[in-house]
């Protein structure tokens, strides 16, 4: 479902005298459907950089990113939106989101853009919010406004809304309580169920141990390690 | 009254009634367009119908029978004193006769009589431009025009009747001429309206500070702007004529005393004055 | 897939300076494009050129009207161009008070394209007019108040509606959001992310403000000095800009 060959990544920052990053070199990585893939290495060696590659948020140098048969890399920016309207969901660590707009729309928003209708959409919505312990007197309000914690749930329920074959999930269980966590570990074993590739970072081992089928450790494309 | 030898025929020289002419022409041939001429100097204000005064002078043969009218009436100030200025610079004959005269020169009437061929009916202009209002740059109202891009003059009616519950413009109707050109129809109560369509008579339009002639041949098609579910309708007050009776005709209301007192009288005073010489009557005739 | 519009080398000159400079691109439908650059880039003299109120000096901006297919708008004939621009073509300016008749009310402003198109019912004209206040969130009562009477995002409010009642394809926007409180900005984003999902819009936005691109553009083209320095997809040229001048850009966005 996902597939990756030989993809590395520079930054070339030009207003600090040129100076260029070399962050990840010769990237293989392939994940079948309802596979869950772990991305481990230490703080800096570029797991949330590979994982915004895949979602085609930072542009490869080098090498191809196939998801459900596509090459990001080389992808017209239409595709690379229907991709990830259709095909390839991100939970990320920040939510990104129109100010004042009800928390339930923000949810229902990605099943609103493959057409499914506005009931339905909101219905979803609401059990996802519930499940995910967000009190329903919130939903109503913009989550712009939300404690840290509320925020990451709902930009989980939003992830988890349009059933992806495909997933990125960077650190969804962090800063979550106990119970949160166990919601949100059974949605990813729900959406492995369903036939869904995950990539994930997650920040614990006993999140990794019971939802990942197997690591990577980064740390071995980077280039001081290559070299 | 013969006409003073120190004027030339009609006041104007012959040059400008040429170019005149040729505006009238152009106008003839494009229905409802606006065509721009050289206005002159007019020993009166504009505004006092420098405009009709110039497309009358073009118009004049020394054959002609004169006519004019202000609001309906022969009597008033302005009528009287453009007809004594064609009197004394061309020497035509006058008369208040709408049957007797060969033109016509109107301000914000057409007269009741029915026009016949042979007959000019000219009109005073204050404003040649109907979208004027809601869109005051000429260069784009020329191109609306040359482009037949109308919808605006229907959101001004449209504003009519959400302001007003109907149609509230009720002189300077709008009207269509022969699918092509909207015209402003001068001042005319739009109770005039129909009269504009399929007229025997030539009908010349001149606004002297603005500059335009712009003309309707004898039998054009003219229809008055409307929506399907609020249709076009020509009003008048709902009386007959005070003096001649005249149920049919367009009605000045004419305040009688300070106790409220009025009645309502013909705007056109020689259709009126020639039903009251043929014995009729109305209810406050003395 | 044809594209909805397809501009060729636009370049346009005032005397010897440039205004912009051989920019192509596609825009295939229900796409969102934003163009960002700080003033003078040569956006507005862009977005000017694609939308028929200035001649480009050379290049083609080929629309794929509904009739006839792909048309070149810069030498199809003005009142072709003129009836694209009230038909299928939208253009929502930056000031509302440029976009909308402030001597005509609020549905008479909604009311005048249909009628423009031939519509001559009063009772429909209203009715629809109604519906767009509605859809735009301005009470229907108010319908027969004139736009002088209203706030700033209304009037913006009420100049979108004006611009969407014929249901165009293409919608031209100069900076929609400025001016307007940073609260009204986000309402009425909302509403224009709404109107473009639901009507399939295609939109070319010109703003400088990337907030308002990073939520509403699906791509993103960066100007200065009259040309395209980078374009792609909006969240890669905002969070990976590959250019010094985006970095640049991008880096001097303050941070709240």
């Amino acid at each position: 479902m996902i597939d990756l060959s030989n993809v590395s990544k520079t930054f070339t920052l030009h207003n600090q005298g040129g100076a260029v990053i070399r962050v990840l070199s010769g990237v293989d990585l392939s994940v079948a459907a309802g596979e869950c893939v772990a991305l481990t290495g230490a703080s800096g060696a570029g797991k949330s950089t590979l994982m915004r590659m895949i979602y085609g948020n930072y542009r490869a140098e080098a090498g191809a990113i196939r998801v459900g048969g596509i090459d990001l890399v080389q992808a017209e920016p239409r595709e690379i939106i229907r991709i990830r309207r259709e095909t390839l969901g991100y939970v990320s660590q920040f939510l990104r989101v129109v100010p004042r707009v009800p928390t339930l729309d923000v949810v229902a928003e990605p099943l609103r853009s493959v057409g499914v209708a506005q009931d339905e959409a909101q219905e979803r919505a609401m059990s996802l919010l519930a499940k995910l312990n967000i009190p329903e007197r919130l939903w109503t309000l913009s989550p712009t406004t939300f404690s840290g914690g509320e925020q990451q749930r709902v930009n989980i329920a939003r992830g988890f809304a349009h059933p992806y074959p495909a997933l990125l999930l960077d650190e969804p269980t962090a800063s979550l309580d106990a119970a949160n966590r166990e919601v949100v570990l059974t949605l990813i074993e729900e959406a492995k169920a369903r036939g869904a590739a995950i990539i994930g970072i997650f920040h614990d081992e006993a999140t990794r141990a019971r939802v990942c089928d197997r690591e990577m450790d980064v740390t071995r494309f980077t280039p001081a390690h290559a070299a | 009254m013969t006409q003073s030898p120190e004027y030339n025929f009609a006041y104007l020289d012959e040059q400008t009634k040429r170019m005149i002419r040729r505006a009238i022409l152009k106008g003839l041939a494009i229905p409802g367009y606006q065509v721009p001429f050289a206005s002159r100097e007019m020993p009166m204000p504009y505004g006092w119908g420098t405009g009709g005064v110039q497309v009358s002078a073009a118009v004049l043969t020394p054959d002609d029978r004169f006519k004019v009218i202000d609001q309906g009436a022969d009597d008033t100030t302005n009528a009287v004193s453009i007809r004594s200025f064609f009197e004394r610079t061309a020497g035509v004959a006058t008369t208040t006769k709408t049957q007797d005269a060969t033109v016509i020169q109107t301000r914000h009437r057409i007269p009741e009589a029915p026009l016949g061929e042979g007959q000019i009916l000219v009109y005073q202009v204050p404003i040649p431009e109907p979208l004027r209002f809601l869109e005051p740059r000429e260069s784009e109202t020329r191109k609306m025009h040359s482009l037949e891009e109308y919808g605006l003059m229907h959101v001004k009616l449209y504003e009519d009747i959400s302001r007003h519950g109907h149609i509230a413009t009720s002189y300077a109707y709008p009207v269509k001429v022969e699918g092509r050109y909207v015209m402003d129809p001068s001042p005319i109560p739009k109770f005039d309206n129909p009269k504009l369509g399929d007229c025997p008579a030539i009908q010349l339009f001149g606004a002297g500070r603005e500059q335009r002639i712009y003309a309707l041949p004898p039998y054009t098609q003219v229809v008055s702007l409307d929506f399907e579910d609020h249709p076009f309708e020509a009003s008048k007050a709902d009386h007959p004529c005070g003096l001649c009776g005249a149920e049919d005709s367009y009605l000045d209301e004419v305040i009688t005393d300070d106790q409220g007192g009025r009645m309502f009288v013909c705007s056109d005073t020689d259709y009126c004055e020639a039903r009251q010489a043929a014995g009729h009557r109305g209810k406050d005739a003395a | 897939m044809t594209p909805l519009l397809s501009v060729q080398g636009i370049t346009k000159r005032y005397g010897a300076h440039i205004g912009c400079a051989d920019v192509s691109f596609d825009l295939y439908p229900g796409e969102v494009m934003g163009i960002v650059g700080e003033s003078g880039s040569g956006k507005s003299t862009l977005l000017n050129c694609m939308a028929g109120h200035l001649r480009p000096d050379a290049g083609a901006v080929v629309f794929d009207t509904r009739a006839e297919g792909p048309r070149d708008t810069v030498t199809m004939s003005e009142p072709e161009r003129r009836m694209l621009g009230r038909t299928d073509w939208a253009f929502v300016h930056q000031h509302a008070r440029d976009g909308l008749r402030m001597g005509v009310s609020a549905g008479g402003n909604v009311g005048e394209r249909l009628m423009a198109v031939g519509a001559r019912h009063y009772g429909d004209i209203r009715g629809k007019a109604v519906d767009w206040l509605e859809r735009v969130e301005i009470d229907a009562a108010r319908v027969d108040d004139r736009p002088t009477t209203f706030s700033g995002g209304m009037q913006q409010r009420l100049q979108i509606a004006r611009n969407l009642v014929t249901g165009p394809r293409l919608v031209f926007m100069d900076e929609p959001t400025g001016g307007l409180d940073v609260s009204v900005q986000a309402r009425l984003l909302d509403l224009l992310r709404g109107l473009v999902r639901d009507m399939g819009l295609s939109a070319i936005i010109v703003t400088h403000d990337l907030a308002v691109v990073r939520l509403l553009a699906d791509r993103l083209m960066v100007m200065k000095n009259g040309r395209v320095v980078e374009q792609g997809l909006t969240d890669q040229v905002l969070d990976d800009p590959q250019h010094g001048y985006t970095q640049l850009l991008v880096s001097s966005v303050l941070q709240v």
